[in-house]
């Protein structure tokens, strides 16, 4: 595919910051198991009883005042792509080649690059094309130099606008990918 | 069972049964029916005997679910109860238009419990059509009455009812997103987890004690597997990249999940405790959404063709068999409990909706007049289908029966309601 050419012609970029993880089974993240106090089921009725668990974690700061600088390109982090399209547009080159400059001369930085898309259709059908964005992003990011290992591309689908309303503005702006950096997920 | 009350039901057509719905003050869903059958069976079920000593009456839960069901039309009896051992006054039960009827009586058995015992008759043939006695807490009056409404139910019928089964959906209010269990009329609404991410694609264990789903606490889809009783949860699928679309395999051990790992979104298997993954299919394009039957497939979105459209694989390996052919966009496959059917979402010219197929005449019927649909899956016993639309620029549930007659819908005061699947019977 075009990559080199398209590069960047459309495309949200997320960062990343993957995390990662060491693989425990089989490659995957943290398997962990939470225990929470049982509120017990007795018999009947009371088997239906639901305990209920609070998902919210905590955020993170990043070490490096640049990435925060509005003056300073890496700020910016999203990349835009046209309806039903997953290759990123021209104009973002500048944009992904300052963050592959940042991630090569960075190699512990890590990046999460998050696919977005709009509302229209199946979420988990949007979810996988939102995975073609962030996999353009970061297909884009790795053809530029940067070690596959710092990267990890991963889709949002609709389930994290940045505008809802229902017209074709809004819709373009959830179609992107957008870059996080390690401390920033 | 009574001929003629089959006659009459066969008649109708409207089979189905269900019910969203409700009632209580409590609850946050209410339901509102939309559309019923059209020649709905007038059943009459008398005040029992006693119950006014429960916090509310039993017979209040019975009459409900099988109004909402759009089979049955409710006859007034009159405020007077009728127990359980007295001959009853067939006569007084015709005089009112009643086919059918039930009468009860609730009385204390010891301990702060209730013994509640009721018997069905048939109205015309002058019979008995059964009856049981069950036990209860006064504050169990609501899970006594769904039992009582699914023992009518499926006298009159011959199908089983779902009036004791639950509902998971996710309630987003403002920035909060919640994954609630509802009984299947929406009442007794308890949050299984709460998270300022979203959460989406809750999938029911077979025997319904976990919830599989796919939340994005992690800044990523992450798949976990959740026990309600306990708020145990685990992660079944953090694969590097995606991990989403969980569904359980029909014994419960295994889950289709669909992984980024190696590329583009694809079909998987792995453990409930997340070992054990395999490949479960491959192809250039995107594979997603995977349902497991109970004949041996399991049903897809894929791609691969250029647009997405249903497909199915054998469970245990083989080729994929493309199974939509019309229109552009076909995806959100769940097959019915028989396996004869098939529910999915279609798009048809700007609009999304909820369509049946039947596997073997390869007719299809859209199920709903709405433009937003997602998410449908079945009722336990086939004859309904629940899934998420918008209403004025809200989500909200809805269900329709498999035939499209009845319909209903489940909305709470603010937030969207979305992501619904229905859970499978009760496993007493």
């Amino acid at each position: 595919m075009k990559y080199t050419r398209i590069t960047l012609s459309l495309i949200t970029v997320g960062l990343l910051a993957a995390c990662s993880s060491s693989p425990s089974t089989e490659g995957q993240s943290g398997a962990t198991v939470e225990d929470r106090p049982s509120g017990a089921a007795s018999s009947g009725v009371d088997s239906n009883r639901v305990v209920p668990v609070d998902a919210n974690g905590a955020g993170g700061k990043s070490a490096y005042p640049e990435l925060k600088d509005p003056k300073n390109i890496l700020s910016k982090r999203s990349v835009l792509f046209d309806y039903d399209s997953y290759v990123i547009k021209d104009e973002y080159r500048s944009l992904v080649e300052a963050h592959a400059k940042f991630l090569t001369s960075h190699p512990s930085v890590k990046m999460l690059i998050q696919g977005n898309t709009d509302e229209r259709g199946s979420r988990e059908y949007n979810l996988a094309l939102g995975q073609k964005r962030s996999d353009a992003v970061k297909k884009a990011l790795t053809l530029l130099g940067v070690s596959e290992s710092q990267l990890e591309s991963v889709s949002l689908g609709e389930e994290k606008p940045s505008c809802s309303d229902a017209s074709e503005a809004c819709w373009s702006a959830n179609r992107r990918g957008d870059m996080l950096y390690s401390g920033e997920f | 069972m009574n001929p003629r009350i089959l006659t009459f039901l066969r008649g109708t057509a409207t089979a189905c049964a269900l019910a969203l719905a409700s009632s209580l003050a409590q609850a946050q869903l209410s339901i509102e029916i939309t559309g019923a059958g059209t020649n709905r069976m007038p059943v009459a079920i008398a005040s029992f005997e006693g119950e006014q000593t429960l916090p509310r009456a039993v017979t209040d839960v019975v009459r409900a679910d099988l109004e909402r069901s759009g089979l049955f039309k409710m006859v007034e009896l009159g405020p007077s109860p009728m127990g359980a051992d007295a001959p009853p006054d067939f006569g007084r039960v015709r005089s009112r238009g009643a086919d059918a009827f039930a009468v009860g009586t609730v009385a204390p058995s010891g301990s702060g419990r209730y013994q509640v015992q009721f018997r069905l008759f048939d109205a015309a043939k002058q019979v008995s059509l059964g009856g049981q006695a069950m036990v209860m807490a006064p504050n169990q009056y609501r899970t006594t009455g769904h039992r009582i409404a699914d023992f009518i139910y499926e006298k009159l019928t011959g199908e089983p009812g779902v009036f004791s089964t639950r509902i998971a959906y996710v309630l987003k209010s403002g920035q909060r997103y919640e994954l609630q269990i509802a009984d299947a009329d929406g009442s007794n609404a308890q949050t299984a987890l709460a998270s300022k991410e979203p959460i989406i694609s809750p999938a029911w264990s077979p025997d319904g004690s976990r919830l599989a789903y796919v939340s994005f606490e992690a800044k990523k889809p992450v798949v976990y597997v959740h026990s309600l009783a306990t708020g145990q949860r685990n992660v079944a699928a953090n694969f590097k990249g995606s991990n989403s679309a969980p569904a359980w395999s029909p014994d419960g051990r295994r889950l289709a999940v669909v992984l980024t790992k190696d590329g583009q979104s694809q079909l998987y298997s792995v453990n409930a405790d997340g070992s054990g993954v395999q490949r479960l299919a491959s192809s250039s394009g995107i594979d997603t959404e995977p349902a497991w039957s109970t004949d041996g497939w399991i049903y897809f979105t894929s791609d691969r063709g250029g647009s997405p459209q249903i497909y199915r694989v054998p469970a245990g390996g083989g080729d994929a068999q493309r199974v939509s052919f019309e229109g552009s966009y076909n995806v959100s496959p769940r097959p019915s409990p028989d396996g004869k059917s098939l529910v999915y979402v279609a798009r048809n010219g700007g609009r999304f909706q909820v369509t049946l197929l039947d596997l073997n005449s390869r007719q299809t019927q859209i199920l709903t007049d709405s433009a937003k649909d997602e998410s449908p899956s079945f009722a336990p016993n086939g004859r309904m289908v629940l899934y998420a639309t918008e209403v004025g620029g809200r989500g909200v549930l809805a269900a329709v029966s498999s035939d499209g007659r009845v319909k209903q819908r489940l909305s709470v005061q603010s937030g969207d309601v979305r992501e619904p699947a229905w859970g499978p019977q009760p496993r007493n």
